[in-house]
């Protein structure tokens, strides 16, 4: 058995004692990032690599790795407590997760993330160990006009995300893809809606447009009346989930572990659309569909698993052939290479102990992620007895200085303001800011992949079509719209011919 | 009763988290540091700390050279560095800051090649590359490579000149972006070879790099410490090297004199600047300083890891520097220009 004797190598290199602390020091951090508003994974990461140049390499990479799935785990806390995500997957978990906390149920939200988190890092690491040079030879096939239709199926199915009218939800999406348009064009180098300031060059950072939309609308929108304000919840009602609770959220962790853990082997960004896609498909296939945006523990479970997984299958372009997936990724590279391990598809045999050891402390690090967060849930919690005139000015402030300490570029807590505002004023026209998020997202990645692939073919539009895996995609995207769309079609239909007759 | 314990509650918990914040702060600024300490200072310059500017993220390759020399250099001046990252537009926001900056030795930019490619790139720049720095001294020359998807029909590099040139309509040729080392390398390639190719910019070398191991573009041209783990594992095929010199982790590997195509010269060059004005004491002692820190053993170990060497000793000095940067000017304003190319 192979696999057993490089699992036993992993886990014998994993389980040394600075391994340990580091792994833990990792996941730590990458909590405490990704619990406060603003610093996130990628940040960290780039202020704590010099320090870990002195580092074995392979603790380096433990604590680096650590960071960036504890931040996956720390971000949820925020989403659902206060309603900022951090991260685009959290996004989602904020829509359920934080309705649940708003009805006193944010313990049970908390501990289906950190379950479902578990069970999904758990599944995702035996995926790692078992399959992953294979699945990274899969995840080549795509290109450009595969992603293209990736994306647009996500985009699609992603409607589900609203709560209210498809329409408005459309709205928001397009809204969000014009957002994302800001910034220098990566193929002519031309500034798009930058109003000749240097600083918009590289885009809007997501993080401004999550605090700004969720964060600081939330909190103009509770400032407003005090008998709505929400955010202050008196009675915390069970803290661990309910047997129904339990039964409900076990099909959700399997299913998003299992689409989580497939779409994050795709370098090209198949991991954002991890957690978005596992909420729609849970809200379509749910019985208590109406539940969902207020308060569904399945929306939150979902998600979660889709994202953690998502978080530790992209790992394997970068592990099996020494392709980053994700900005951290590009860093962990660059660790690689300081510690003069040159990244690519030879580190499996000529790093044994790096590779098997790094997949052994994810799983490591995923059972001191549970131990560390359980406990913590019942502190969290209290957060939310902090006093608003305490805990808003505050959520603000490390909102700033977080944004700020990303690229110490002041406008990106300009953009905090401008979102916050919008943001207020899209929840006043019964605008919903998820689709929005989402667009802003996705949509980068969908102009991008599309133009590419058509630069690639001249300018064909059938590569679309004449390529399979695409080909299938789009299958896939046109169907979805098609069941969307059908049911309001016949619905107005009938009340066409109910009002003629 | 109750409500004390409910504020005990809050303010314990706002502790705690100012704690963890200022954890998080520190480590930030920790990290953003690189906290390099040296001697004690002995009156004049520095007296205080030198912030190196690099308009490029963390962890990157230009971020990674800089806190490999800023520790020696810290240690050699007698005072401490920080490295700061102010990214953005092709490195010439952080660029544009130094320019503006007091004078006084204090601020100091780590940039490279993009220094000379940016006035010929980006309309109202803001700053003079000649006019508004003062140069400190070249620090290292990193060799670019010219690879292919393993299945790519040409063998050698005259077999690619050839077959681009038969095929010009056909081929792909794939960048990191706009102004990026690999867009500036695949032009030159272009004017050597004297064909006009498909350009297919990415958003960084990662993404570019994994559609060329995925058989979705042809052929790209970028720096050895990105493509020398592909090209040892045999994912994609490489033709050249673009420096003088062969690369010592790539033995193998002809040069592009040595392939035919002598034409083609390009290195990513990093240099120190500070700003017009800053006093000539300060830019000696900095430049002492990169002399030392550019010999020391630990500095070389680290860049051979890198694929790179410092510059020869001669060359860490601001007369070598101008000149070079005067060289690269011309070079690109001419490559620049003929492709047509624009940023803003």
């Amino acid at each position: 058995m192979e696999l057993l004797d490089n699992l036993a190598l992993g886990f014998s290199t994993a389980l040394l004692v600075q391994n340990v602390l580091y792994c833990f020091v990792g996941v730590l951090l990458g909590t405490a990032v990704g619990v406060l508003p603003g610093i996130g994974p990628t940040a960290t990461v780039a202020m704590l690599l010099p320090i870990t140049f002195g580092f074995e390499p392979v603790t380096a990479l433990i604590m680096l790795a650590g960071i960036y799935y504890g931040a996956q785990y720390g971000g949820s806390t925020t989403a659902i407590l206060i309603n900022l995500p951090g991260e685009s997957s959290a996004a989602v978990t904020a829509l359920d997760g934080h309705q649940m906390a708003r009805q006193g149920r944010a313990g049970a939200a908390l501990a289906a993330a950190a379950i479902g988190s578990f069970v999904a890092g758990t599944a995702a690491t035996v995926v790692l160990a078992v399959a992953a040079p294979p699945l990274a030879r899969i995840a080549l096939a795509f290109g450009p006009a595969e992603y293209f239709s990736l994306v647009l199926l996500g985009l699609i199915v992603s409607i589900a995300l609203a709560r209210g009218t498809a329409l408005k939800a459309l709205a928001m999406i397009a809204l969000g893809v014009l957002l994302g348009t800001v910034g220098q064009d990566i193929y002519t180098g031309t500034p798009r809606f930058v109003f000749d300031r240097r600083e918009l060059y590289g885009g809007i950072d997501f993080v401004s447009v999550a605090v700004g939309m969720f964060g600081v609308a939330e909190i103009l929108r509770n400032l407003e009346d005090e008998r709505t304000r929400t955010a202050i919840v008196s009675r915390v009602r069970n803290l661990w989930p309910t047997r129904e609770d339990r039964r409900r959220i076990v099909g959700p962790i399997l299913r998003g572990t299992g689409l989580g853990a497939a779409l994050g082997v795709l370098p090209g960004g198949g991991h954002v659309l991890a957690s978005f896609t596992s909420y729609a498909v849970e809200k379509r296939i749910s019985k208590r569909r109406q539940e969902f945006g207020n308060g569904a523990i399945e929306g939150v479970a979902g998600p979660e698993s889709a994202n953690n997984a998502a978080a530790q299958t992209s790992f394997i372009p970068l592990l099996t052939l020494g392709l980053p997936a994700h900005p951290v990724m590009a860093l962990m590279v660059g660790a690689f290479i300081v510690h003069g391990i040159t990244p690519g598809p030879n580190v499996i045999t000529d790093e044994p102990e790096l590779f098997w050891g790094l997949i052994a402390s994810m799983w490591i690090g995923n059972v001191l992620l549970v131990l560390l967060n359980l406990p913590l849930i019942g502190f969290w919690v209290r957060m939310l007895r902090i006093p608003y005139q305490v805990l808003f000015p505050m959520i603000i402030l490390f909102a700033a200085i977080g944004t700020y300490s990303l690229g110490f570029n002041a406008y990106d807590v300009y953009a905090i303001v401008f979102f916050g505002i919008l943001g207020y004023v899209l929840i006043k026209c019964g605008c919903e800011p998820a689709p929005l998020l989402l667009g802003f997202v996705l949509g980068p990645l969908l102009e991008e992949n599309l133009r590419r692939a058509l630069i690639i073919s001249r300018g064909d539009a059938s590569v679309f079509l004449t390529r399979p895996i695409s080909a299938v995609l789009l299958a896939l995207a046109a169907a979805a719209l098609a069941v969307a769309v059908l049911p309001a079609i016949r619905r107005r239909r009938e009340i066409v011919f109910a009002e003629d007759e | 009763m109750r409500t004390t314990g409910r504020y005990r509650a809050a303010a314990r918990m706002i502790a705690a988290i100012g704690a963890v914040s200022l954890v998080a702060a520190c480590s930030g600024t920790g990290g953003a540091t690189g906290g390099a300490t040296g001697g004690g200072a002995t009156g004049g310059y520095p007296d205080r700390n030198i912030t190196f500017v690099v308009p490029f993220s963390a962890g990157g390759p230009t971020d990674t050279v800089t806190r490999m020399i800023a520790e020696p250099m810290a240690a050699e001046l007698g005072g401490k560095i920080v490295v700061q990252n102010v990214e953005g537009a092709g490195g010439t926001v952080g660029s544009g800051e130094v320019a503006r900056a007091q004078p006084d030795g204090y601020t100091v930019l780590m940039h490279h090649i993009g220094m000379s490619t940016a006035p010929a790139l980006y309309k109202d720049l803001g700053y003079k590359p000649l006019e508004d720095f003062e140069m400190v001294g070249l620090v290292t020359e990193v060799p670019m490579t010219i690879v292919a998807r393993k299945d790519f029909e040409p063998e050698t590099l005259q077999d690619l000149v050839t077959y681009v040139k038969a095929n010009a309509g056909k081929v792909t040729l794939a960048n990191a972006g706009i102004g990026a080392a690999s867009h500036l390398c695949g032009l030159l390639f272009q004017t050597a070879a004297g064909v006009k190719l498909q350009e297919v910019p990415y958003e960084g070398t990662g993404p570019a790099l994994t559609d060329l191991v995925g058989g979705q573009v042809d052929f790209m041209c970028d720096q050895t410490t990105n493509t020398s783990g592909q090209i040892s594992a045999g994912e994609v095929k490489a033709y050249a090297v673009t420096t003088p010199e062969r690369v010592k982790s790539l033995p193998d590997l002809p040069t592009t004199t040595e392939a035919g195509l002598p034409q083609l010269q390009v290195s990513v060059w990093h240099g120190l600047y500070v700003p017009k004005g800053t006093p000539q004491d300060a830019v000696q002692k900095l430049t002492g300083a990169l002399t030392t820190a550019l010999a020391d053993q630990k500095v070389v170990d680290q860049m051979a890891k890198l694929g790179t060497a410092p510059v020869p000793a001669g060359d860490a000095t601001p007369q070598a520097h101008r000149a070079k940067l005067e060289e690269q000017l011309g070079t690109w304003a001419k490559v620049i220009a003929d492709a047509g190319v624009k940023a803003s």
